[in-house]
């Protein structure tokens, strides 16, 4: 009498890890904050800020004055309102001492390839995700 | 074939689009000539013998090489492409950036603060320096003859 009872818990269980294995950064939140999109999306796409946890984006509006080795400065206001839109639109996991999207474990998992996929003239970056991602700036990012 | 009254009415709304297409470009190029002006009087502020900008000057600090920037952007042309008409891609990201040449891409050099904020960035990757008032002349004469 034992069984049945078994196979009911464990489909509970599975039912329960079901919205755990969903990966969460499959579809985000687009921009919708306008500064963002504009001072944010010159040099690369405007990055969704649910991609990263809030200590993240932290760290990375304190050091804007040398950014990945360039300089997106922008005047006290408008960085302020970014910081703003981008800290409390965050993921609510990731570790929020990388600094990088692409350093992030859920990222890296997903992204094994071999290594000149990175170096094509079509892609140049791993931060170029609209270079594979087609949906990517609505934040679409489902395996297509 | 057409009925008249429906043709009046097609015809006048292409008049009216192509009026409305040359005050809008009227209107960038007096802000192109007006950003243009204000890099004139800068450029004769910081040297007296300043005697107007040179598209010559402009090519040329355009599509480099230089030295004293980063080795892998040591011309403007590494991420806005050696031809400005086309499209160019952002060196180290890979994204693309639309054309420079005016005639391409009629919206350039139009939004000051936008055009001095990119300066302020894109001088110091190439030429390891600011860009005086007189290149920036130059950059935006050079272009806007393209
Ligand atoms: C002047 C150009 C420029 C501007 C403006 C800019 N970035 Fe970047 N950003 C870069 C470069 C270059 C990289 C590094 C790309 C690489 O290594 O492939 C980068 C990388 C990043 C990354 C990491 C991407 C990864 O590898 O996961 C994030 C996140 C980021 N930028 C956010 C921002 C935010 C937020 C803003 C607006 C406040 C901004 N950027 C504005 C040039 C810029
Ligand atoms: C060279 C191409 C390439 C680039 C560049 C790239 N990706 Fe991917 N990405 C893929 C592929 C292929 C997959 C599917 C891998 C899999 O399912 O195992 C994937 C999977 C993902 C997933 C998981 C989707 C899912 O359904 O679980 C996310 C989220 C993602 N990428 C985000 C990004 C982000 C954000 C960037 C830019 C910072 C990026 N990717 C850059 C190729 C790329
Ligand atoms: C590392 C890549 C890179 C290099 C090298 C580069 N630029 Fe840019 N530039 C950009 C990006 C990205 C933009 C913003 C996107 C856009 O305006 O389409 C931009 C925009 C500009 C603009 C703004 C134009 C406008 O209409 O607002 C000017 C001016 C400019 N660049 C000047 C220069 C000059 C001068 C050099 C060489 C000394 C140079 N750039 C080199 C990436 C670069």
């Amino acid at each position: 009498m034992t069984f049945p009872r078994r196979s009911i818990a464990i489909g509970a269980l599975v039912l329960a890890a079901v919205p755990a294995l969903a990966n969460p950064f499959e579809r985000v939140r687009p921009v919708t904050h306008e500064p963002t999109r504009k001072e944010c999306g010159e040099c690369h796409m405007p990055f969704q800020p649910g991609l990263l946890p809030a200590g993240s984006w932290t760290r990375i509006m304190d050091t804007l004055n040398d950014h990945f080795g360039e300089s997106a400065a922008l005047t006290p206001d408008v960085a302020a309102d970014i910081r703003a839109y981008l800290t409390g639109n965050a993921a609510g996991r990731g570790d929020g001492g990388l600094l990088r999207i692409t350093e992030q474990p859920w990222w890296t998992r997903k992204h094994h390839f071999r290594p000149d996929v990175w170096t094509r003239p079509s892609v140049v970056s791993k931060a170029n995700c609209e270079a594979c991602h087609r949906g990517a700036a609505q934040g679409l990012y489902e395996d297509d | 074939m057409i009925p008249h009254a429906l043709r009046r009415i097609l015809l006048s709304t292409a008049l009216f689009a192509v009026g409305a297409g040359v005050a809008y470009a009227a209107g960038e190029s007096a802000a192109r000539s007006a950003i243009l002006d204000g890099y004139a009087a800068q450029a004769k502020a910081e040297a007296p013998i300043f005697a107007g900008f040179s598209a010559d000057r402009g090519r040329a600090l355009y599509l480099g090489p230089h030295a004293g920037g980063k080795a892998d952007t040591n011309a403007c042309a590494a991420c806005h492409t050696p031809n400005p008409a086309a499209a160019g891609r952002h060196a180290k990201t890979g994204r693309t950036i639309e054309p420079m040449a005016v005639s391409a891409n009629p919206k350039r050099f139009t939004d000051r603060a936008e055009v001095e904020k990119r300066f302020d960035r894109d001088c110091p990757n190439v030429l390891g320096r600011a860009c005086t008032a007189a290149e920036k002349g130059d950059f935006i004469t050079y272009l806007s003859g393209q």
